[in-house]
């Protein structure tokens, strides 16, 4: 068989190679550049080797970040997680209540991010917000824009009312797709209810589940928006997660340097680990 | 195990049936004995899934009472009934070994552990995977699963009967005799009553002892394979089994006796049929025609229009009275060229009104 080798293809991938490069390639160069040069303005720059790096991994400032981060991801995947299976569980198969369900369950991630941080906001606000105004009415000390406990509650609430549905909608997902049967069966086994999740339920929704778990991960890691709304990092630095701080050095004290190196430590973090976990849900399929 | 009846059993999926065909199932009164091995043969549709899911108990009928053993168990649940079941998409819990999906019903039932491994084991044996009990069941192929499914039924037991629906559905066809000749020897050796239900006549002819033909919600007959090939009471079943089907001629009565195309034709021990009314037709099978030879007399004039080679026999379409007829010439028999004359087998040869038998 004679192969036709013709090197035209490459033209029609040329468009693609130029679009990746233009909004992907190019500019986190940009940023690799930034990150091993030092500048004292007017465009002049000095070569500063892995100093940055050095500087952002030995800094107290990152750790907490990073801490305060990892805290944040790992409650709000261990609330969203379990809750999200478990209303998925106890939605309707079938029936006209299905497109009711499901189109309640997709209203908070309809609305915009930013929305989403100013109603929570105003709904905390301790002398206005019904939130607020109803648990100091109840006897709780609750004050979010005062104290790091409370802003920490009100943001984990948040999360979890804007984020919980999309674990449900793909949860609902794997679910719906089990078939009739594999009840049936269950039941002439004589499996009790819990055996029925643990053996039937829970493997069926392992890919979607998998799925559910990798994008709370990322996401979460890189929240900005809802939280800068919410409480813009405060009160002090309690709620400063990784995006918070980072912008707080680039565009608050314009370190380009320190920032571009924590972009990179911050990218290759998350890369990291959803690499993690990607592998270790995925270890027993092969088997 | 036990001796299964079904009483003025009717079932409708709609709330409120009016009309005779909102019923999925019509009318049904059955009496399966124990150890039986029964089949449910029909097309797709016409309630044979209904009438197992409803012995099953995944299914509650619409009027009517299911026995076991004299026991009305109409409200129990699958679970209280002991029964087991084998679907058509082959059911196995993919995170257990096959070990385990064979202990599953006994350990769900609280049996101890040295029991559980002694019943596995023997089941095992007997379904041929031994060898692969510490595999993921995720991992085997479609008969393979099937089996699965089989010995969760057959580990129990206390287990009345064994329901298979349309088991063999995605299993390749070089596997499916394997399994079903397997079928019928653990059959014969642990004398369950099972009931298992096929749209395909081959599985339903080898597999039972007796088989039930539904059409349209109905039974048409319960027989054993003999019956259902040499008198079917119903021209659907003539249709429906044997390759090709029944020859079903329209006819009239003359003097008592049935004329197809105004030529007399004997049927069966028919006595006077009298001035029958109701839409008549006569059944033979094509294995019951033959040409006409010298010597013979009488016979329905036919031209032949069509030979089909089947390899021991060939298929011949004929056609007389604007109707075809179809019959099996074995290798080596003469055909004749274009006019023939075609006898029937007078003992095979029945006579139907509105599709029932009456000679």
């Amino acid at each position: 068989m004679n192969k036709t080798h013709d090197n035209k293809a490459w033209f029609f991938v040329l468009p693609v190679v130029a679009l990746v490069a233009f909004n992907a390639v190019i500019p986190l160069m940009t940023v690799v550049n930034y990150s091993v040069q030092e500048t004292f303005g007017d465009n002049v720059f000095f070569w500063a080797g892995v100093m940055w790096f050095e500087q952002v991994l030995q800094s107290e400032r990152f750790h907490d970040a990073l801490f305060r981060q990892l805290a944040f991801t790992f409650t709000i995947l261990l609330i969203e997680v379990p809750l999200g299976v478990a209303i998925a569980l106890t939605m309707p198969k079938k029936g006209p209540w299905v497109p009711v369900c499901l189109v309640l369950m997709a209203l908070p991630l309809l609305i915009p991010w930013n929305v989403v941080g100013a109603m929570w906001n105003i709904f905390a606000l301790p002398d206005i917000g019904l939130l607020g105004r109803s648990l100091n009415a109840l006897g709780f000390d609750y004050n979010f824009t005062r104290q790091p406990g409370d802003a920490w509650f009100t943001l984990i609430l948040m999360d979890v009312w804007h984020w919980t549905s999309l674990v449900v909608l793909l949860a609902y997902a794997g679910l719906v797709s089990i078939p009739d049967a594999y009840y049936q069966a269950a039941k002439i086994d004589g499996a009790k209810p819990f055996a029925v999740f643990r053996y039937i339920q829970l493997p069926k929704m392992k890919r979607v589940l998998t799925i559910a778990v990798l994008l709370r991960f990322m996401d979460s890691f890189m929240i900005y928006t809802e939280l800068s709304v919410l409480t813009g990092g405060g009160p002090g630095n309690s709620t400063t997660l990784l995006s918070i701080d980072l912008v707080k050095i680039a565009l608050g004290q314009f370190d380009l340097g320190p920032a571009a190196a924590m972009s990179l430590i911050y990218f290759l973090i998350i890369l990291a680990l959803s690499w993690v976990f990607y592998t270790l849900m995925m270890r027993n399929e092969q088997q | 195990m036990a001796k299964i009846v079904l009483d003025t059993l009717r079932h409708a999926y709609m709330p409120n049936p009016t009309q005779d065909s909102d019923w999925a199932l019509k009318q049904l009164d059955l009496e399966w004995e124990d150890g039986g091995a029964y089949a449910l043969l029909g097309p797709s549709g016409c309630g044979k899934t209904t009438l197992l899911s409803i012995i099953s108990g995944l299914l509650r009928p619409t009027h009517g009472r299911v026995f076991f053993d004299g026991q009305d168990v109409t409200d129990l649940t699958p679970e209280q009934r002991h029964i087991a079941q084998v679907f058509q998409f082959p059911v196995v819990y993919d995170t257990m070994t096959v070990y385990d999906n064979l202990a599953f019903p006994l350990r769900n039932r609280g049996v101890d552990e040295k029991h559980v491994d002694q019943r596995v084991r023997e089941i095992a044996g007997m379904i041929d995977l031994t060898h692969m009990l510490d595999n993921r069941a995720a991992g085997l192929t479609a008969d393979g699963k099937q089996k699965i499914s089989l010995g969760r039924g057959l580990v129990r037991s206390d287990v009345n009967a064994i329901m298979f629906d349309e088991p063999l559905t995605v299993i390749d066809p070089h596997l499916k005799w394997q399994l079903r000749s397997k079928l019928k020897e653990l059959h014969q050796r642990v004398r369950t009553t099972m009931i298992y239900v096929t749209h395909d006549q081959t599985e339903a002819l080898t597999f039972a002892d007796k088989v039930v033909v539904m059409n349209q919600g109905e039974v048409v007959q319960i027989g054993t394979p003999v019956d259902l090939f040499e008198r079917p009471q119903h021209t659907f079943v003539g249709h429906f089994i044997g390759s090709p089907g029944m020859n079903v001629l329209p006819c009239e009565v003359a003097d008592g006796r049935p004329h197809v195309a105004g030529i007399a034709v004997q049927a069966g021990g028919s006595g006077n049929l009298g001035s029958a009314s109701g839409k008549l037709e006569v059944g033979v099978r094509p294995e019951f025609v033959r040409f006409a030879e010298a010597g013979d007399t009488g016979g329905l004039p036919a031209r032949v229009v069509k030979v089909s080679d089947a390899g021991r026999f060939r298929i011949v379409e004929a056609e007389a009275a604007e109707t075809r007829i179809k019959l099996l010439v074995p290798e080596g028999g003469d055909i004749p060229q274009e006019q023939a004359h075609l006898l029937f087998d007078p003992d095979h040869t029945a006579v139907y009104r509105d599709g029932w038998i009456v000679a």
